[in-house]
């Protein structure tokens, strides 16, 4: 088995080298991503890191631009993009947005019944009495995401997802002012953030799981990852 | 043990005598100094001029943190001393260079003071910059005063004792610092004379590809031929043009291979910048240093079971790009046959290129360049050191092995 995979890869390069037209392309470029997001961008759903097949464009933008500078950390993300001009990051961007890897089902689940139910509250309603909106009033109903800036919360590994909030909770991840996932973030517990995450790991995904169009939610329109 | 406290000892004692030569030295430099000129003009072509010297000095990679506005400072540069944070200079009179004339920013150049008097650290390479003429100062000067004033404080250096003195540093200079005009030299050409005042003045390219001693310093005869870059984990290699040197400086990226690492940054903010003039005449007065001698292997009889896991993971995760004969996709994807990155005598920057990955900088020349994964999570340390091995050792590569324990120093 592994002399055919061996002889597999021979072959592929041998096509590759073939004709070295065929790499000119950006899957050809952009092959350090795969080493961590998986095949054309489809995360891996059972570890840590995120699909970003299909994120709107402006959402992967902001946050290239944010490991190049500084406001996301990721030793990995940050030095191979730390010479990179804007006008890449775009190419980059757009280039996984218009990505439409299959989706994985969601991983076997772990949670308690209660923390399930704690974290589809917050999901879906919030917490008006700590001023913390409901996921689904800016990530959109289906949580696909909305264009161009809001990144869809289903499909992603709840460890992913709870890194993310911690972070910002505790500073270590920032978008453009205003931040507002950074005030939510600090609205929120511990166990509010790993039952969320936890939660949204447990949806199967929507049949279309594209992020919905630009939406006129006035929570959304100030914030600062909404601007490219 | 021992050198420990002779280090600081020595420090110590050398102090006083140090601060003695530095004070009588500083007055003397300032009777010499041209800084009584009058006033340099701002106008457009000074700026320009200004700011194409700036970029050739890549003042913007140190003076500039991530993400934050250029040249306001804040950027610390980790030394084995401890980290020196880099200096606002941007006009804003309270935090930035605002309130410094000409005469002060030339003294800062070429003496390695600050406006104040205190001498300054050599993380700011006063000892190249100080062959830096007085007209191009002036024009950086210029070029900088044009720009946005940014008021952001700076940020006090994190030394370590007895470092953190001026004492210190006083010693450090009277054992590796003099003042020095840029002497051309009558035999050479204009363009070798232009060559070596960008190589070894104004772009300070020996305060990396050299190696230090113990106490920071370059010792004389060693400039240019290489070395580990202090507080950071590359290996500067010794430089020597080949055919391939242009493209790397002007675009990132060559037949055989991209500027990794520091270099990287380089290339990014400054080299690419440089006029086809300037980049020949780097050429012209590198074509002069001594070629480095290929690492030599120094295990012909190299571990067969180690080449053969070597060949295995080559096979499985690199060929499909690099190719079977290592002679990589041109524009693409390195060659790996006869890549002098791959057969350095420091195995450092291979190593890390295949545990960290890398793209190449995004320039004029190269604008949608090509990565590499990174193989640090999926490859341990001995299957680092063997594919290593096995691509220093093939196709006609002759360098010596790589062990597990270098993997582990290099990561």
């Amino acid at each position: 088995m592994r002399r055919l995979a061996a002889a597999l890869a021979v072959l592929v390069a041998q096509s590759c080298l073939a004709a070295p037209g065929n790499v000119d392309s950006m899957g050809q470029r952009m092959q350090a991503c795969a080493a961590c997001h998986g095949k054309d961008g489809r995360g891996d759903a059972e570890g840590y890191f995120p699909r970003i097949a299909g994120k709107p464009s402006g959402y992967l933008y902001n946050q290239l631009a944010s490991f190049r500078d500084g406001r996301r950390h990721n030793a990995t993300m940050e030095h191979l993009l730390a010479q990179t001009t804007d006008a890449y990051l775009r190419e980059m961007a757009d280039y996984f947005a218009a990505l439409d890897a299959p989706h994985a089902p969601p991983p076997a689940q772990r949670a308690s019944v209660s923390e399930l139910e704690r974290g589809r509250a917050l999901v879906l309603r919030g917490d008006a009495s700590r001023d913390v909106p409901a996921c689904v009033e800016c990530h959109g109903a289906a949580l696909t995401g909305v264009q161009p800036g809001v990144p869809g919360l289903v499909g992603l590994p709840a460890g992913y997802v709870s890194a993310q909030l911690g972070a910002w909770r505790n500073g270590q991840r920032a978008a453009n002012e205003p931040d507002c996932m950074g005030r939510i973030a600090r609205q929120v517990s511990a166990q509010d953030i790993a039952a969320v995450a936890q939660w949204l790991a447990a949806q199967p995904l929507p049949a279309d799981a594209r992020p919905a169009d630009a939406s006129a939610s006035p929570l959304l329109t100030h914030c600062g990852s909404m601007h490219k | 043990m021992k050198r420990r406290l002779l280090i600081p000892a020595l420090l110590a004692l050398a102090a006083l005598a140090g601060i003695a030569i530095a004070a009588s030295r500083g007055s003397q430099d300032d009777a010499h100094d041209p800084a009584t000129s009058a006033s340099p003009q701002a106008d457009a072509r000074t700026l320009e001029r200004g700011q194409y010297l700036a970029q050739a000095g890549n003042c913007i990679a140190c003076h500039t943190r991530q993400g934050g506005a250029s040249f306001a400072g804040g950027r610390g540069i980790e030394t084995p001393f401890g980290v020196v944070y880099a200096p606002n200079i941007t006009p804003d009179p309270k935090t930035g260079i605002g309130a410094w004339s000409a005469a002060d920013f030339w003294r800062a150049m070429h003496q390695g003071r600050s406006k104040d008097g205190r001498l300054l650290y050599p993380a700011f390479p006063y000892p190249n910059f100080t062959q830096v003429t007085r007209e191009d100062s002036d024009a950086i000067y210029l070029y900088l005063r044009s720009l946005p004033a940014v008021a952001q404080a700076n940020r006090e250096h994190a030394l370590s004792f007895p470092y953190s003195t001026q004492a210190a540093l006083a010693v450090w200079r009277a054992l590796y610092f003099k003042p020095a005009s840029f002497e051309l030299d009558a035999r050479k050409s204009v363009q070798w004379n232009r060559g070596r005042y960008l190589v070894q003045g104004l772009g300070h390219c020996a305060s990396c590809h050299s190696s230090r001693n113990f106490l920071g310093g370059i010792e004389s005869g060693t400039e240019l031929s290489g070395g580990m870059i202090p507080g950071q984990n590359w290996y500067a290699p010794p430089l020597a043009v080949d055919a391939e040197f242009a493209d790397l400086l002007k675009k990132g990226a060559s037949r055989h291979g991209a500027v990794m690492g520091p270099m990287a940054e380089v290339v990014f903010r400054s080299t690419q910048h440089l006029s086809e003039q300037d980049l020949a005449s780097i050429e012209t007065f590198l074509a002069d240093v001594p070629k480095p001698v290929p690492a030599a292997s120094s295990s012909p009889k190299r571990d067969r079971a180690l080449l053969g896991a070597g060949r295995k993971i080559y096979e499985n995760r690199c060929a499909s790009c690099h190719g079977n004969q290592g002679e990589g996709v041109p524009g693409a994807y390195p060659a790996l046959a006869d890549n002098r990155t791959v057969t350095s005598a420091s195995p450092v920057n291979v190593v890390r290129a295949i545990v960290l990955g890398g793209m190449a900088p995004t320039t004029a020349g190269n604008p949608r360049p090509y990565g590499m994964p990174p193989f640090g999570a999926e490859l341990n340390d001995a299957e680092i050191a063997a594919v290593s091995t096995f691509v220093r050792s093939a196709w006609g590569n002759d360098a010596p092995t790589v062990s597990a324990v270098e993997v582990l120093r290099a990561r």
